[in-house]
């Protein structure tokens, strides 16, 4: 039975289609990737199943339940968390700040019970506290809990986000670009933290440029091109698949150009 | 119907001011994304500093021209002094800074001038004219014919002068308005002297009609704005639409509801449009980014 | 624990400030001036939670000052209600108003919110100024007095007026400061603080942001409208001004100016523009004049406001 399940769905901006058709399944314990050239709508995909857009067409649908349109903090409470391309990280809060937030639903309580200080908000941020050092060890960022946010370095930053997302105990996450700008010390620890989670019964949905990190840790593969799907499956089948190797050669000289230029 | 037609022609009249302030913050926001709150300043300068020329015994033509020139002045000033040392600040900072302004000329002005009402004489009489049983100033048509003289010529500037369509380029894209070898510094300082200006001129354009003291101005940016958000933040053609309707609806609540709460209109339209059309009339589509 | 320590030392400095300044006054001319500023720091507080923690402007909070000012002359006259609980009655009307109202405010940002509360401010002015027959119109209205004090004077404690507003002003200021402390270490503090670092981000987290917004929202309305009861007991009048848009003006530049994520900052930026009138008494026309001058140059130079500027100062010297 698959946790998340993508049907058909597309958006479109000022008449133009980002995301066209586009299906899917994501079981618990699997690690999904997403992949395709720069602009292929992977990260608009993202956004559409995090609720984050509006999806023109097609529907979501977490746990059997239609989640279609839901908005991201709705999301969040039944168990779907994600990170950013384009870290989203709160930069003037402490790094334990941001973990912190990442509790939001488990330490939230009443208004009042912040303002007054009672006990019991006392309780659930301890709690939350105490659960937020244990990510930032994870993720070896306990040395840096009371730095601000912004002053870390880009690596830090992706780790600490994740982090956060991981604070709301999802059953799925959705990591964007989790190694982009990571040194290879760092992709490597990426891959196991990855591979700790998936074995762990979290549902993994990743959109990855690097592709030695995607073909040797994902159990499935999604190929998108021009916002439309034009292929699936296991990692040994996608690769072979000549439409992928079309679409990647195509735009691989281009990246080559672009990075002499 | 000649009631409809009076308070018609009173609210052309408003809003052909309400279009010019409009008008000046679109220039601005265009050239550097900032709302200038201190817009309205730049109308009461142009008042208040023709008044005192032409007390002072300057001929009135001159005495416009002079404040037009030192409004405008006055205008790249606080782009040099204020807005460009602050650039890439948060909306809320510049928010602050342009308010601050704001409030700085006017207790400049006070200082420099004083607190009461003024008028100049009206530049072609005070007899109205009648037109299908009701009547209209003389000095209403100068208000009108000046603004759409103003937008016409803005029009002809931004389609038919390399600098106009540099000053559009740079609203379109900044940093390829740069690339293309375009000073966007330059264009700020422009447009800030030009969006002053207009001000100024219709600040001597409607004094004769509406006086002016030093504190007229935040309740001329704050319909500006009205107007502007009415027609479509960054659209001239929105800035001058937005600022006559918003002229004739504040007229018509003044004639058939209360004169007392017509002030009220330019915030019920600003939320009224905020609600059920953010973009106003002719406003661009933007989509956000994550 | 870095941040309980803060908010005990944040507490203790601003508790010895209010307990010891009074000695060094050289008249009792003064314990008005301080009552003054510790009001006007209650409604910069709270503003530091609306624009500092959740990173919305307002620049109507006047309004909501205007409400409780007038809940306190109006209440006690026409419902027969003691003027303290029509303090309360005032903020019970500012925060349903601020719910009303902030719900749908809430959802525009930048420009457009400064200008949608700004016309509520002046909403709320234009009406207070208009309505002659209830509140007296431009020229305002008297407030009947609580009569605190001579219960005290029943008690045998013979304060003056200015010291007794003293003595209110500032455990009020204490209880507001230590509210805004508290939720600023809290869940909601943190959700708050979070959703202005990145709507998107807080709302992946969790975080209603629309909730959050509107909590954020009226706990300053109601900071607002407490800060304008009090300013209007302790004078026993009240003008429209109260609820102007200058007034709204001066708020947000009293928490700019001392530091907007800072609740000893906010006090510091009240105190600093409240005084400056008294100082420039025999230059009263040149109050605009400061006042804009001081918002231009803070939000230049010190962006962050006085009290994080020095503070970062400091630590650099450190270093």
């Amino acid at each position: 039975m698959s946790l998340l399940q993508v049907s058909g769905l597309g958006i479109s901006f000022g008449g133009v289609k980002a995301v066209e058709d586009v299906s899917f399944a994501v079981a618990p314990g699997e690690i999904v990737s997403v992949i395709g050239p720069n602009g292929a709508g992977k990260t608009t995909l993202f956004n559409m199943i995090s609720g984050i857009y509006l999806p023109g067409r097609g529907s979501v649908s977490l746990d059997g339940t239609d989640v279609t349109g839901v908005p991201p903090h709705r999301l969040a409470e039944m168990g779907l968390s994600r990170t950013f391309q384009n870290l989203q990280i709160f930069q003037e809060m402490t790094v334990l700040d941001n973990v912190l937030a990442g509790y939001h639903l488990s330490e939230r309580g009443s208004v009042w019970a912040d303002l007054l200080s009672l006990p019991g908000m006392r309780r659930r941020a301890a709690r939350a506290r105490a659960g937020a050092h244990q990510l930032l060890k994870r993720v070896r960022l306990d040395d840096k809990a009371d730095q601000i946010a912004g002053n870390l370095s880009y690596g830090a930053l992706k780790r600490l986000e994740i982090a956060r997302a991981l604070a709301l105990e999802p059953r799925i996450l959705l990591l964007d670009e989790p190694a982009a700008g990571c040194n290879a010390v760092e992709t490597e620890e990426i891959d196991h933290l990855i591979a700790e989670l998936s074995a762990s019964g979290i549902a993994i949905l990743l959109v990855e440029h690097d592709m030695k990190l995607v073909m040797r840790i994902s159990n499935h593969i999604v190929v998108l091109d021009h916002g439309e799907k034009i292929a699936e499956g296991e990692p040994s089948t996608v690769s072979r698949d000549p439409a992928v190797i079309a679409a990647y050669l195509g735009t691989q000289e281009e990246e080559q150009a672009d990075a002499d230029g | 119907m000649d009631a409809l037609l009076q308070f018609l022609f009173s609210g052309l009249t408003v809003g052909a001011v309400y279009a010019l302030v409009a008008l000046g913050f679109t220039i601005i926001y265009n050239a550097s994304d900032v709302v200038n709150f201190a817009q309205g300043e730049f109308v009461m300068l142009g008042g208040m500093i023709t008044v005192f020329a032409f007390d002072a015994g300057v001929p009135l033509p001159l005495a416009a021209v002079v404040a037009i020139l030192v409004t405008a002045a006055i205008g790249v000033a606080l782009n040099k002094l204020a807005i460009e040392p602050a650039r890439g600040a948060p909306v809320v900072s510049l928010i602050i800074i342009t308010i601050g302004a704001s409030i700085l000329i006017r207790g400049a002005t006070q200082l420099v001038f004083d607190k009461q009402l003024h008028r100049f004489p009206a530049f072609s009489g005070d007899d109205p004219i009648r037109v299908l049983g009701a009547t209209i100033l003389p000095q209403s048509l100068w208000v009108i014919g000046g603004a759409l003289a103003v937008f016409v010529g803005l029009w002809v500037f931004f389609t038919r002068t390399l600098t106009g369509k540099a000053v559009l380029a740079t609203a379109n894209n900044r940093i390829a308005a740069q690339l293309v070898g375009i000073n966007t510094g330059w264009i700020m300082t422009l447009s800030f002297g030009l969006s002053a200006a207009i001000g100024a001129f219709a600040g001597v354009l409607v004094t004769p009609i509406t006086l002016v003291s030093y504190d007229v101005g935040v309740a001329l940016a704050l319909k500006g704005f009205a107007a502007a958000m009415l027609g479509g933040m960054g659209n001239p053609k929105g800035a001058l639409v937005g600022g006559l309707l918003l002229g004739c609806l504040e007229a018509m609540t003044a004639g058939y509801v209360s004169s007392q709460y017509k002030e009220a209109v330019a915030f019920i339209v600003i939320l009224a449009v905020l609600f059920v059309m953010p973009r106003g009339l002719f406003g661009a589509k933007t989509t956000e980014r994550v | 624990m870095m941040a309980g320590r803060g908010k005990w030392i944040s507490l203790a400095v601003l508790a010895l400030l209010i307990g010891l300044l009074p000695l060094v006054f050289p008249s009792g001319y003064y314990f008005r001036v301080g009552a003054l500023i510790f009001v006007n720091a209650l409604s910069v507080i709270g503003l530091v939670i609306l624009i500092g923690y959740a990173g919305q402007i307002s620049l109507g909070h006047a309004g909501f000052a205007g409400i409780g000012a007038y809940a306190c002359a109006l209440a006690p006259e026409h419902l027969g209600l003691h003027p303290l609980l029509s303090l309360v009655l005032g903020a019970g009307i500012s925060a349903a108003m601020a719910a009303l109202i902030g719900k749908p405010i809430l959802r525009l940002k930048g420009y457009y919110l400064a200008v949608a509360t700004l016309g509520f401010g002046i909403l709320v002015s234009m009406i207070l100024t208009n309505e002659r027959a209830l509140t007296g119109g431009p020229d305002g209205m008297n407030v009947a007095d609580p009569g605190l004090r001579s219960l005290l004077r029943d008690m045998g404690w013979r304060l003056s007026g200015g010291e007794f507003w003293y003595g209110i002003s500032g455990l009020v200021l204490l209880v507001g400061a230590w509210l805004a402390l508290n939720l600023f270490d809290s869940p909601s503090g943190r959700a708050m603080r979070a959703l202005h670092g990145s709507e998107v981000a807080a709302a992946t987290v969790g975080v209603d942001v629309a909730r959050q917004k509107l909590r954020a929202f009226v706990i300053s309305a109601v900071y607002a409208s407490v800060a304008g009861s009090l300013l209007a007991l302790q004078n026993g009048y009240i003008t429209p001004d109260v609820a102007g848009f200058l007034h709204s003006v001066e708020m947000v530049t009293m928490a700019v100016l001392g530091g907007v994520g800072s609740v000893l900052g906010a006090t510091l930026g009240a105190a600093i523009l409240t005084l400056l009138p008294q100082v420039l008494t025999v230059f009263a026309e040149y109050e605009q004049l400061v006042l804009g001058l001081v918002m231009v140059l803070v939000m230049i130079f010190l962006p962050q406001g006085l009290l994080p500027s020095i503070a970062r100062r400091l630590k650099g010297r450190d270093a």
